[in-house]
């Protein structure tokens, strides 16, 4: 049987979904003997213009992670989505904006000015800024636009399937390339996981009733070890979050940060999260809700954390 | 902008504020005709999802209306209401829109005046604050994803 | 002019493109490295609440997310005005020694060693890790893949997530360890010695003894006259968690020698509008282009920085390895970049030992890992050594510890200017006119960037494959005049 042939690509994203991929440790001998991997930047030498000359749909599979920031990402994207039968979004960038996405609380023009002018250790009294085409002595050279905003993998193209997390744990990543090796895949457009329901499913921790009459930041206090956190008024975003990770971070202390994405069916996993505390602020009275409120500094940055690019509204509004 | 007329949401509750809006067609009072009402079994129904929902296909400003605290026909919905749209609004003014686009009211099944006054202020209000533009964000190929 | 180039580099973590511009002649007239890529986070970071800054800047690199936990975890400390207990600083200290193991061994065998042990010339199909293992053995491969997976264990176990850890606050840390994880800890640390110590013994065998190899790494094509960074302890030994920065000059003397809340006073960095990427560099030096020398103040930060920097490794037997390297390169600063592969070396053995004597540590299983802050947040610097280079983060709040401006200078941004020159320096030494351009020349360019393991470096067993590479050549009107091409069907 021919072996399956595999590009894996980076957008913008951090470089953790290739270890990712690679965290499976010994399994990877198992995908080598069932697979070829015909274009990845970061292990492998092919450059752009051999995926250029690639046949359309020669490519069984593409794992693509990292979000869609710029001209060079849109274009790799478009260009991977003719070469490939399946299209994956490889972690929480490419499924859904992830940490990249908080850029879109800004836009290009802040974000350069920031970048290249006011930071403090910058020199740049000339006020360069970064061009997509600079003539310098020798001839010509081009950088890919910067857009104002990030955009996921499934607003750029057609995605077949996403496995979600940041990055997504090796059990994850097994559960997909073991679809892929076996030829059992899910229906099109399943975001690939154990789980359906929500980190709290996994967490080891006690559960009992939420009532919160004051939310913690994470430095003012030391948690219990064995009571659920947002019980103990932290903002632990496992009601709302996706298992199959483990629940890794409560059981280091720590609350979840939502990275797994929404739960099955959830299209806005900030607005569930909002509505998900809302519920369990223990208050009826306006100023003292007003009080355990302003107690969250920063709603929107924690509740789209991972998912403002994929949000209904996908990016802050600027005057 | 002078002609700009906003679109505005109304979420009314089934038991009182929308009886209240019945009251106020029925007693020949007038209010603002931008208002679209969409009615709802408790306030504490209005998923934030479907504030940013609106807000998202075009609509300029939302309305929540409500029982009073302590009449909720669910006893504790609109408690819930209570929360949830004071922390809405702080992080829709995080995403740059203003917190006067969002607001909560409580509205009796008694109160048809009220509910004209609340409406007609609210249209000014968002009048005043000029068009949402959001609406360019037809969700469509996020329709396609999630079916 | 005729053009070549190279889209994109590969083997290297990140995005990058080498342009080489041609004289009539067919010698190099320039050689550029354009970064395309740019995400934001100084900017984005505003209005986040400071505590999320180790995961959030965390995101920076998925290879050394640890490096960015940690300086983050750092500037939350000074932001805070609070001092960890001893042993949540111990047990930092001891996941940044595991997480140091697992990123150097990455870089030198998957990424680095197929240049020396397959050769720089060998055939594109073979220079990776699967002709590695071939040519070193199997049981060579196998300890390289479980050195990583073990000390990976040590990071989920101490820092919450083998990816991306989660247990960095201002004041300590989340999770204390107990007695049968820190054994366990111990049992990795000494294999990683041994590791370690085995891996020095490889480099010694396959390029130390091959006098074509030492001829290339002391060749004037390899070499730069910079100045060096790192951190270094109280006594001026190498230490890649805390301390004082240390700038040396190519000539040996110390320059300066900065903490943390005084970088402003030594950093600079200059925009191009060719790349997205900023050059840093010393500010009391100035900035004199793209040039090497005392009088230029370009300077790196790699492996071979922090050691030329330091007086010296803090533990023994990378003490001993550091006196054989330096003896070998002719005494201190050692310029030769290539060499920064032996250096890279020698700090795993110290990372290795290191890992090993905190595992040891009386105070390590201590519950007491937190102090809650007390004092009003609202300016803060943490700097520690990332595997690439020195990493500032710098933040300013409001007294709600919600950020209002963030600066950061990432490991290899230090050695963007210095990579530049390299590159540069390479491509005109081996392009000469006449000179035939072979994808073994093309690959000895690209070994003069691979030492600084620029960005991220790759966790990845690299699959056999060619090196597809075309090579265009345009001429002075852009007519394509002809096009080198192997390793394309």
């Amino acid at each position: 049987m021919a072996k399956l042939k595999i590009a894996l690509y980076w957008a913008a994203s951090c470089g953790g979904c290739e270890i990712a991929t690679l965290a499976i440790h010994e399994k990877i001998l198992k995908l080598a003997e069932v697979a070829d991997i015909v274009f990845w930047p970061v292990g492998m030498d092919f450059k752009y213009a051999d995926v250029e000359k690639m046949a359309d749909k020669s490519v069984d599979v593409c794992l693509f992670n990292g979000a869609i920031r710029n001209e060079e990402n849109e274009h790799m994207a478009h260009l991977l989505r003719a070469k490939s039968k399946i299209m994956i979004a490889y972690g929480s960038c490419a499924y859904e904006g992830c940490i990249p996405g908080l850029s879109n609380f800004y836009n290009r023009q802040l974000t350069f000015d920031r970048v290249y002018i006011e930071t403090p250790s910058t020199e740049n009294p000339k006020k360069i800024f970064p061009q997509t085409k600079v003539k310098v002595p020798e001839g010509e050279l081009e950088l890919p636009e910067f857009y104002d905003t990030v955009k996921t993998l499934a607003q750029t193209v057609d995605v077949d399937y996403f496995v979600p997390g940041c990055p997504p744990e090796e059990k994850t990543t097994w559960l997909a390339l073991e679809a892929l090796i076996t030829g059992k895949l899910p229906p099109k457009g399943t975001v690939i996981s154990h789980a359906v329901k929500a980190v709290c499913d996994e967490c080891p921790r006690k559960k009992e009733e939420k009532k919160i009459k004051k939310f913690y930041r994470s430095y003012e206090m030391i948690p219990e070890p064995e009571k659920c956190l947002l019980e103990q008024g932290l903002l632990c975003y496992g009601i709302a979050t996706r298992g199959g990770c483990g629940a890794l971070c409560p059981q280091a202390n720590m609350p979840c940060t939502g990275c797994y994405g929404p739960v099955e069916g959830v299209i806005d996993q900030g607005a569930h999260f909002l509505s998900a505390l809302s519920s369990i602020i223990d208050s009826n009275d306006p100023e003292e809700i007003q009080k355990i409120i302003d107690d969250i500094p920063d709603p929107a940055g924690t509740f789209y954390r991972y998912s403002l690019p994929d949000s209904l509204l996908r990016r802050a509004r600027i005057k | 902008m002078d002609n700009f007329e906003p679109k505005i949401v109304a979420f009314c509750c089934n038991w009182c504020s929308y009886a209240g809006a019945d009251l106020a067609g029925t007693s020949r009072i007038q209010y603002s005709p931008n208002i679209r009402v969409i009615r709802v079994m408790c306030s504490g129904r209005v998923n934030p999802l479907f504030v940013l929902k609106a807000l998202s296909i075009g609509a300029d400003g939302v309305l929540v209306l409500g029982c009073h605290p302590g009449d909720c026909h669910y006893i504790e919905g609109n408690y819930k209401t209570m929360r949830r749209i004071p922390l809405l609004k702080k992080m829709l003014k995080q995403l740059g829109i203003e917190e006067e686009r969002v607001r909560l009211e409580w509205v009796s099944a008694s109160e048809g005046a009220k509910f004209a006054e609340v409406t007609n202020s609210f249209t000014q209000a968002v009048k005043n604050l000029g068009p949402s533009s959001l609406g360019h964000l037809k969700q469509s190929s996020k329709e396609a994803k999630h079916g | 002019m005729k053009k070549i180039t190279i889209d994109p580099i590969t083997r290297l973590e990140g995005h990058g493109k080498i342009t080489i511009f041609l004289k009539e002649d067919g010698s190099v007239a320039n050689t550029y490295l354009q970064i395309p890529e740019l995400r934001g986070f100084e900017k984005f970071s505003e209005g986040r609440p400071a505590e999320d800054m180790p995961q959030i800047t965390q995101r920076i690199c998925g290879v050394c997310p640890e490096a960015h936990h940690m300086a983050a975890t750092k500037a939350l400390d000074d932001l805070f005005h609070v001092e960890p207990p001893s042993t949540a600083k111990k047990l930092r200290e001891l996941l940044y020694s595991a997480f140091f193991v697992t990123d150097h061994t990455t870089h030198f065998y998957i990424l680095a060693a197929p240049d020396f042990i397959m050769g720089p010339d060998a055939s594109p199909a073979e220079r990776n890790i699967l002709g590695v293992i071939g040519k070193v053995g199997l049981e060579l491969g196998g300890a390289v893949i479980n050195t990583r997976k073990q000390n990976h264990w040590i990071i989920q176990t101490v820092g919450g997530r083998p990816i991306h850890p989660c247990f960095g606050l201002p004041g300590g840390v989340s999770r204390a360890i107990n007695e049968e994880e820190r054994a366990k800890i111990e049992e990795i640390a000494k294999g990683s010695v041994e590791f370690a110590k085995l891996s020095l013994k490889v480099f010694d065998d396959v390029v130390l003894k091959n006098k074509g190899y030492l001829d290339m790494v002391l060749s004037d094509t390899f070499t730069q006259k910079s100045y060096n960074m790192g951190l270094v302890d109280k006594n001026n030994k190498v230490n890649f968690y805390d301390g004082k920065v240390r700038v040396v000059g190519p000539d040996g003397k110390e320059l300066c020698k900065y903490a943390p809340r005084e970088y402003l006073e030594h950093i600079a960095e200059r925009v191009e509008p060719w790349t997205y990427l900023k050059f840093p560099y010393l500010k009391k030096v100035g900035w004199k282009g793209f040039v090497d020398g005392k009088d230029s103040g370009v300077y790196r930060a790699t492996p071979l920085s922090r050691l030329n920097a330091a007086d010296g490794m803090a533990t023994p037997l990378a003490q001993a390895e550091y006196e054989k390297m330096y003896s070998t390169l002719g005494g201190k600063p050692a310029n030769y970049t290539l060499a920064t592969h032996w250096a890279r070396l020698v700090e795993l053995l110290y990372a290795a030992e290191r890992l090993l004597e905190l595992s040891r540590d009386p105070e390590i299983t201590s519950p007491n890992i937190r102090n809650i802050p007390t004092a009003k947040p609202d300016e803060g610097v943490g700097i520690v050594e990332a595997p690439r280079g020195t990493l500032t983060h710098h933040y300013i709040t409001d007294e709600k510890g919600v950020i209002k401006k963030c600066n950061l200078i990432v490991g290899t941004t230090n050695n963007y200017a210095a990579l530049f020159m390299s590159i540069k320096k390479a491509a005109e030494d081996l392009i000469k006119p006449g000179v035939k351009i072979t994808e073994g020349l093309l690959n000895r360019i690209e070994m003069a960037w691979r030492p600084y393991d620029p960005c991220m470096s790759c966790a990845t067993h690299a699959l056999p494959g060619q090196l597809p590479l075309e090579v265009t050549i345009y001429d002075a009107q852009g007519n394509e005049v002809k096009k080198l091409s192997q390793g394309i069907s």
